[in-house]
C-alpha cells in the first residue's frame, strides 16, 4: 500500500463518519470539513516530491491503516503526576473526569462542546485549502482544547495532556486545539504528549493560536509518544505587535514526528522564540519545520535546534525565514546544529531565508558534528566513566537550547525527559 | 609505583617511543627532559591511555596492575592523573559540576562516600584558595575564556582534589608566568610524601628548581639517553640538548 491509498483510507473513513463528527449539524462546519475533505482527496499526504517534505516520508502512516476510534474510552488510565492545572485528552477526546480546571483566571474547555462558538476563528489560520495536514485535521477532528485568555489577564501555568492507549487496531486522532490570548494577556502551556509503550497510533493535532497586541504565550511541547506512535503536529500561529510566541518542542518520542511551526509576525515589535531538542534514536525519524513570516516592522526571532541522533536515527530541520518588505529592522537568528553519536545516523537541515527588506540583521548557522575524542578522554581521564561522559558532553551541547526556558515548572519537565531519553539510550546500549 | 619496561609505541605508523624503561618508586618525584620531538607528550598520553597510540612493545604497571590494559577512566580511579599541557574546554560543562562528577568518581571506586554539592564546595573553596583561584572559576564553563595560566591552575587543583598516588605533570610550566609557576609547584610540593609520586615532563630546567626532582632522566627519539639526580637538569641547561642528542 503507498501513501496514495493510505490517504484514500482517511477519506473514505470521513465518508462513513461525516453525519456523527462533532457539529454534523452546523452548516458552516459542515461545509468546512467537505472542502477539507475535498483538498485532502486532492492532495494526498504530502510526498517528497514536495520541497517542504523532501526528507520525511509518511509512507508508512498509509501502511498503517488508522481507524478513528468510534467510542470515548471511558476506562481509567495511568497519568503523570500533574504540576498544575491539567487539561487531558485520551485518544483525542477530552476527558472531562480528568481534567482539573476549576478556578482557572481564563477560559479552558472542550472544543467539541463549544463548536457553535467558533464559526470564523476555527480554520482561520490553519487553512486546509492550503495544507493537506490541516485538511485531513480540518475533516476529521472530533475534538480539542479552546483557551481564551482576556485582556490583561496572566493565566498561569496550564498542562496539556495527550494520552494515547494501545488498541486491538491502531488509532488515528486528530485534536484541533484553538488558542487566543487578549491583549496584554499571558500564559504558559506545558504540552504533554504520550502513549501507552508499544501502542501503535497517528496523533495529528492542529494548533490555531492568535496573540493579540503585547500578549505573551509560552508554550512547551514534550513529544514523548510511543516509540511505535506518529506524531505529526501543524501550529500555526499569529502574533500582534508587542506579543510574543515562545515555542520550545522536545521531540524525544515517536517512529516518526513532524512538527511544522508556522508563525506570522503581524504588528510592530512582536516576537518569536522557537526552541528545541530533537533526541531520537534507532529506528527514529524527527522532522521540525519552522515557517517564519516577519510581516511586520521592528520584531525580533530566535531560533536554536538541537538534535542528537543515535543508532540509525534521522534526523531533519528545515527553517525558513520570510522577510517581508514592509518589515524593516527586523532581528532574525537561527542556530541549528546536531550531535552524531553513531555513524548510522542522518542528519539533514536546510535554512532558507528569503529578505525583501533592506534594513535587517538576520543570520543562522547549522553544524552537524560527532563527539569530541579529545574532550571525552579529558573527561575519562578523570575517572568520569565512559558512559557518564557521553552524558555530560550530551547535555552540555543541548543546554544552549534548554537555557532559553526560564527556571520553573517547564524547564524541570524539559531536564527530566532528556534525563529520561538518556536513561533510555543507556539501557538499550 | 611506575614501572616502564621497554616500551614502545607508534601514533599513524611512526614510531615515538623506542624501548623506555623507567621506574618511579613510592614518594618519589622524576623528571623527564628532552627536546621537542622526543616522544614526552606521547609518554605521558600512551600512561594516561588515549586513543590513537599503538602500543608496540614493552610493558607499563601501575601497582602491579597492567596500566596498558586498563581504560583511561580504571587508570584513574587507580589513582593516577594527567596534568594535561593544553587542558581542553568544554563549553557547556560547568566547572563545578565537572570536577565533582570527577572526584565523585574517584571517591566511588575507593569506597568512599560521594559528595553533595555543599560538601563539595567547601573542599573546592579551599583547596581553590590555596591556588589564589577566583571562586568564580567553579562557575565557568571548564577552561572556557581561561587564561594559560588559569587552565594550568585548574588542572593543579583537579590534582589537589582527585589526590592520586601518581601525577604526570605534561609540560605544565609551559604558559605560565614565574608567579603562577610557584603556585602551581607550590600545589604539587603539598602533595610529596610517601604516597605521592611525580613524573614531571619539562623542556626547560626552571620548573625543576622549584619542584626538586629525585631523579632526571633525558628522552631523546623515544629512548632514554641519560638518568642521574638533579644535577643532570642543570647540566642541560647549561650544555642545552645538542649533546645528548649526539650521543643519541
Amino acid at each position: 500500500m503507498n501513501a496514495v491509498s493510505g490517504a484514500a483510507r482517511f477519506s473514505h473513513r470521513f465518508e462513513g463518519l461525516r453525519e456523527r463528527l462533532p457539529g454534523a449539524r452546523l452548516p458552516w462546519l459542515t461545509a468546512l470539513r467537505d472542502g477539507a475533505a475535498a483538498t485532502f482527496a486532492t492532495l494526498g499526504f504530502p510526498t517528497r516530491r514536495a520541497e517542504a517534505w523532501k526528507y520525511t516520508d509518511l509512507a508508512p502512516i498509509g501502511d498503517a491503516g488508522f481507524d478513528e476510534p468510534l467510542t470515548l474510552l471511558e476506562g481509567s488510565v495511568a497519568l503523570p503526576p500533574a504540576g498544575a492545572a491539567r487539561a487531558v485528552f485520551v485518544d483525542g477526546r477530552f476527558r472531562a473526569d480528568l481534567a482539573t480546571l476549576d478556578g482557572l483566571a481564563f477560559s479552558a474547555r472542550s472544543l467539541a462542546g463549544a463548536l457553535d462558538e467558533v464559526e470564523g476563528p476555527l480554520g482561520a489560520l490553519a487553512q486546509p485549502a492550503r495544507d493537506a495536514m490541516a485538511a485531513l485535521n480540518t475533516m476529521l477532528f472530533e475534538d480539542g482544547l479552546l483557551i481564551d485568555v482576556q485582556d490583561g489577564v496572566d493565566g498561569g501555568v496550564l498542562e496539556l495532556l495527550s494520552v494515547a492507549t494501545a488498541s486491538e487496531r491502531p488509532q488515528a486522532f486528530h485534536p484541533r486545539h484553538l488558542i487566543r490570548l487578549g491583549r496584554g494577556a499571558s500564559l504558559t502551556i506545558i504540552e504533554t504528549a504520550m502513549g501507552t509503550a508499544g501502542a501503535a497510533y497517528l496523533h495529528n493535532p492542529v494548533f490555531e493560536i492568535g496573540l493579540e497586541e503585547d500578549a505573551r504565550l509560552t508554550h512547551g511541547r514534550l513529544q514523548q509518544e510511543s516509540r511505535a506512535g506518529f506524531h505529526l503536529s501543524t501550529i500555526y500561529a499569529r502574533v500582534a505587535g508587542g506579543a510574543v510566541y515562545d515555542n520550545f518542542t522536545l521531540n524525544a518520542g515517536a517512529r516518526l514526528v513532524r512538527n511544522e511551526i508556522h508563525v506570522a509576525l503581524t504588528g510592530p515589535k512582536g516576537a518569536c522564540h522557537m526552541n528545541g531538542a530533537q533526541l531520537i534514536g534507532d529506528g527514529q525519524h524527527a522532522d521540525t519545520a519552522t515557517v517564519l513570516d516577519h510581516a511586520a516592522p521592528d520584531c525580533a526571532s530566535r531560533q536554536t535546534y538541537k538534535t542528537v541522533l543515535a543508532g540509525r536515527a534521522r534526523g531533519v530541520f528545515q527553517g525558513r525565514i520570510h522577510v517581508h518588505q514592509a518589515a524593516q529592522r527586523t532581528d532574525g537568528y537561527q542556530m541549528n546544529q546536531a550531535l552524531l553519536l553513531s555513524e548510522d545516523a542522518e542528519m539533514d537541515s536546510k535554512p532558507q531565508l528569503e529578505i525583501y527588506a533592506d534594513d535587517v540583521k538576520c543570520s543562522h548557522g547549522a553544524t552537524v558534528g560527532a563527539l569530541d575524542a579529545d574532550q571525552m578522554f579529558y573527561l575519562r581521564a578523570r575517572g568520569i566513566p565512559e558512559p557518564a561522559a557521553k552524558a555530560m558532553l550530551v547535555e552540555a551541547f543541548l543546554i544552549e537550547a534548554v537555557e532559553q526556558l526560564p527556571e520553573g515548572l517547564l524547564r524541570e519537565r524539559l531536564t527530566d525527559a532528556i534525563a529520561g531519553w538518556w536513561q533510555g539510550q543507556e539501557a538499550a546500549a | 609505583m611506575l614501572k616502564i619496561d621497554n616500551l614502545s609505541a607508534t601514533v599513524d605508523g611512526k614510531a615515538i617511543l623506542n624501548g623506555i624503561s623507567l621506574e618511579v618508586p613510592n614518594g618519589e618525584i622524576h623528571a623527564i627532559m628532552g627536546p621537542n620531538g622526543s616522544g614526552k607528550s606521547t609518554l605521558s598520553y600512551v600512561l594516561a591511555g588515549r586513543d590513537g597510540y599503538e602500543v608496540t612493545g614493552g610493558s607499563a604497571t601501575f601497582n602491579g596492575q597492567d596500566l596498558l590494559a586498563m581504560e583511561p577512566e580504571g587508570r584513574a580511579a587507580a589513582g593516577l592523573f594527567l596534568a594535561f599541557q593544553y587542558p581542553v574546554e568544554l563549553p557547556g560543562v560547568g566547572n563545578a559540576n565537572f570536577l565533582r562528577t570527577a572526584l565523585n568518581s574517584i571517591r566511588k571506586n575507593r569506597g568512599e562516600p560521594e559528595l553533595d554539592a555543599m560538601q563539595f564546595l567547601k573542599v573546592a573553596r579551599a583547596r581553590m584558595a590555596a591556588l589564589s583561584m577566583p571562586e568564580d572559576m567553579l562557575k565557568r564553563g571548564v577552561n572556557v575564556g581561561f587564561s594559560g595560566g588559569e587552565k594550568k591552575r585548574n588542572e593543579v587543583l583537579q590534582m589537589a582534589l582527585l589526590q592520586p598516588k601518581l601525577a604526570i605533570l605534561d609540560e605544565t610550566d609551559s604558559g605560565l608566568d614565574i608567579d603562577a609557576l610557584k603556585i602551581v609547584a607550590d600545589g604539587v610540593n603539598a602533595q610529596r610524601g610517601e604516597n605521592f609520586s611525580a613524573l614531571v615532563i619539562t623542556h626547560y630546567q626552571r620548573l625543576l628548581d622549584y619542584i626538586v626532582p629525585d631523579r632526571v632522566h633525558v628522552l631523546v627519539k623515544g629512548r632514554i639517553v641519560k638518568s642521574g639526580g638533579p644535577e643532570v637538569a642543570l647540566e642541560l641547561e647549561k650544555d642545552g640538548y645538542a649533546s645528548v642528542q649526539e650521543a643519541a
